[in-house]
């Protein structure tokens, strides 16, 4: 039978299928972080049970986390509170932890790949919902809740319907310019943010081919935010490339038995999905968002879309722009900004301060803009030294922070003040996401740099080189 | 965690005819540094009922004597977002069983089955004569009835079946969760595991 590539990864992990219900997917590896787990090793404790294979479990802190000043104690109490479960936890059950101040410590969807535990063809799963960023591997990554997070702990396995299938297909080339957040944000602004619920995505074309490991992860990241359960892209050179040596990859004769087992990880030539969304890469421009969520993005260069063109109801596209304090039709270039976010699952990874330095380099940011500067890890943050990217931060006014999940989600110090508009090169433009009462705008890299600039909205495109 | 079964469910319902109602509104990130699961109800719709200073926002619904009852019932597209499964602890903890909407996140979805909130799904005609219903009389009574896959409204020809796994189903009418059922597994598991390549 033909199958998709979706199909046979999934088919390969079933212990067991529940006659009309779900599927029992056995999960070969599982991220832990502070803030979705606690609960759940309460209820390991509970039921007088220990995690039943503490080697595929990895855990790190990230969310909570402050991003100055690592070395001294976490001030909130409530988060201090949290990161030490984490370490008690994972001491009691014999798990790897890599916690504030630990050389591999950053956001867990950063490091997962950076140290080889993201594999193709595996199945992954964390209690956070961008999981589905591993999917840039040919691997099964999806977010779960804390009931699941306890499942995975005591039995390594997971009770899942099998999701449908979808495949999103770029044809062509993108413009210059043109980033991976921005060809994740224009099928998002197509799809909605329920276009894709009930469906895992598998993102095919040249566009993806093209793209580095980053770039995909960067796609993959946001598949969640069309409301598919998770998006993959098949293996290929660069995946074997970017894995090779990582320390917890296969190595020596499982490296090849694993490689003969991975090049079998393709769509097979025939094999059908339920559905099927075809793009045209000219069609993409550099993204910006102007609501309150993820699906209501436009190009730079465009209007605020008028209540008719968007795909939101009237009367949620209304208190949306409310929010943001926008008016319909308003140009989106020129807006006057506050803050600028760059970090996140989403851009936090060498390849995003690579692309905003290069764009600020020789250039001053702007006196009133308050920039975050948010390696997703440590390992990110020596490379950003190493490469010599923080000398050129500095010296245009920028200050780069220590990595955790930051105003992602708001949840440490670092959250947007009420009424203040953010330029984010994170994920979500909830109401409130990025601190009570904050205004985000979602954008690249290199939007948020030339912004950051500019001190306005800005298309990275007009700035001379 | 074992919950309160659910079999039959006649209660009035608060409206929420909110599109998109994602889980960072049903709980603010904020909230969620706690290591137990205790008091999320407080929290429930935190920015959308409270100002800034912890005073009530009067016309939010859950501030508003006239609507009560143990079904929420949503605009589509609930629950989208994060995976916090805090926000069906919330929605569970302030005294809610059910929530209705005519489209539902994935993941919120499962997280409510897991944890003894029936999410229920009706069409976007029938949603619309809910909340015009509950409008014109907050005591409406609606019924959920999850043997037979049916909802109801009181007063109305029109009675809806719903979608849920059979394996769910059972769960919920029992109060079990999963994890009961994968222990039980634990020899296929452990056998399973000794032939994945990584
Ligand atoms: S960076 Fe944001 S989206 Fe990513 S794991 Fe952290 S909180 Fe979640």
């Amino acid at each position: 039978m033909k199958k998709t590539l979706f199909d046979k990864v999934w088919d390969s992990h079933v212990v067991k299928s529940v006659p009309g219900g779900p599927d029992v997917l056995f999960i070969d590896r599982h991220m832990v972080h502070e803030v979705t787990s606690p609960v759940a090793f309460l209820g390991l404790k509970n039921r007088g049970i220990k995690v039943l294979h503490p080697e595929r479990t990895f855990a790190t802190a990230d969310h909570n986390t402050p991003t100055l000043n690592q070395h001294l104690p976490v001030e909130d109490p409530l988060s201090a509170n949290q990161l030490a479960a984490l370490e008690r936890n994972a001491k009691e059950h014999g798990i790897s932890y890599w916690g504030l101040g630990h050389e591999k410590n950053g956001i867990v969807h950063v490091v997962g790949p950076e140290y080889g535990i993201t594999v193709p063809g595996a199945t992954i799963v964390c209690g956070d919902s961008h999981t589905s960023t591993h999917g840039a591997f040919g691997a099964i990554a999806f977010g779960i809740g804390t009931s699941e997070v306890e499942m995975v702990l005591a039995s390594q396995c997971i009770m899942q319907p099998k999701p449908k299938s979808m495949r999103i297909h770029i044809e062509g080339e993108v413009g210059n310019g043109v980033t991976p957040k921005d060809v994740a944000l224009y099928i998002i602004s197509k799809l909605s943010t329920s276009g894709a619920t009930g469906y895992f995505v598998e993102y095919t074309g040249p566009v993806f081919e093209n793209m580095s490991m980053e770039g995909r992860m960067t796609v993959c990241n946001l598949s969640i935010e069309m409301g598919a359960r998770g998006g993959m892209i098949a293996p290929d050179q660069s995946t074997f490339h970017y894995i090779k040596g990582r320390e917890f990859a296969p190595k020596g004769a499982d490296w090849d038995k694993a490689m003969d087992y991975w090049q079998t990880l393709y769509t097979d030539e025939g094999a059908t999905y339920d559905k099927e969304l075809i793009l045209q890469g000219s069609d993409i421009e550099p993204m910006i968002t102007y609501g309150t969520n993820p699906g209501m993005g436009v190009g730079i260069s465009k209007n605020i879309p008028s209540a008719s063109e968007s795909k939101d109801s009237v009367d949620s596209y209304k208190k949306s722009l409310k929010y943001m304090g926008f008016n319909e039709n308003e140009p989106l270039l020129g807006k006057k900004v506050d803050y600028v976010f760059l970090g996140s699952c989403t851009n936090g990874r060498i390849e995003d301060f690579r692309a905003f330095t290069n764009i600020i380099k020789g250039r001053k940011k702007a006196d009133h803009i308050t920039a975050w500067l948010v390696p997703g890890s440590h390992k990110v943050r020596e490379a950003i030294i190493d490469e010599g990217l923080y000398d050129i931060l500095t010296e245009a006014g920028f200050e780069l922070r220590e990595p955790g999940c930051s105003a992602c989600l708001a949840m440490n110090e670092d959250k947007i003040p009420a009424g203040k508009v953010a330029v984010s090169t994170s994920n979500r433009n909830f109401e409130g996401r990025q601190g009570p009462g904050a205004r985000t705008m979602l954008a690249s890299p290199t939007v948020a740099a030339a912004t950051a600039v500019m001190g306005v909205v800005t298309d990275p495109r007009t700035l001379s080189n | 965690m074992a919950y309160d079964k659910f079999t039959k469910l006649t209660s009035s319902a608060v409206p929420l005819p909110i599109e998109n109602v994602d889980t960072d509104q049903i709980i603010p990130a904020r909230f969620l540094k706690a290591t137990e699961r205790k008091g999320f109800g407080d929290n429930l719709f935190r920015d959308w009922r409270y100002n800034q200073d912890n005073t009530p926002k009067e016309d939010f619904v859950l501030n508003n004597e006239t609507y009560k009852g143990k079904i929420l019932v949503g605009g589509k597209n609930f629950g989208s977002g994060s995976s916090r499964e805090h926000a069906a602890w919330a929605i569970y903890d302030y005294g809610f069983r059910c929530v209705i909407s005519s489209f539902f996140a994935d993941i919120f979805k499962n997280n409510c089955l897991n944890i003894g909130v029936l999410p229920v799904q009706v069409s976007e005609a029938f949603l619309a004569e809910i909340f015009e219903a509950v409008e014109a009389n907050p005591e409406v009574q609606i019924t959920v009835d999850l043997e037979g896959q049916t909802v109801s409204l009181e007063g109305s020809e029109t009675v809806e079946s719903f979608d849920i796994n059979a394996y769910k189903k059972e769960n919920m009418k029992n109060g079990f969760d999963d994890i009961d059922y994968l222990l039980n597994l634990g020899d296929d598991i452990a056998t399973f595991a000794t032939q994945r390549p990584f």
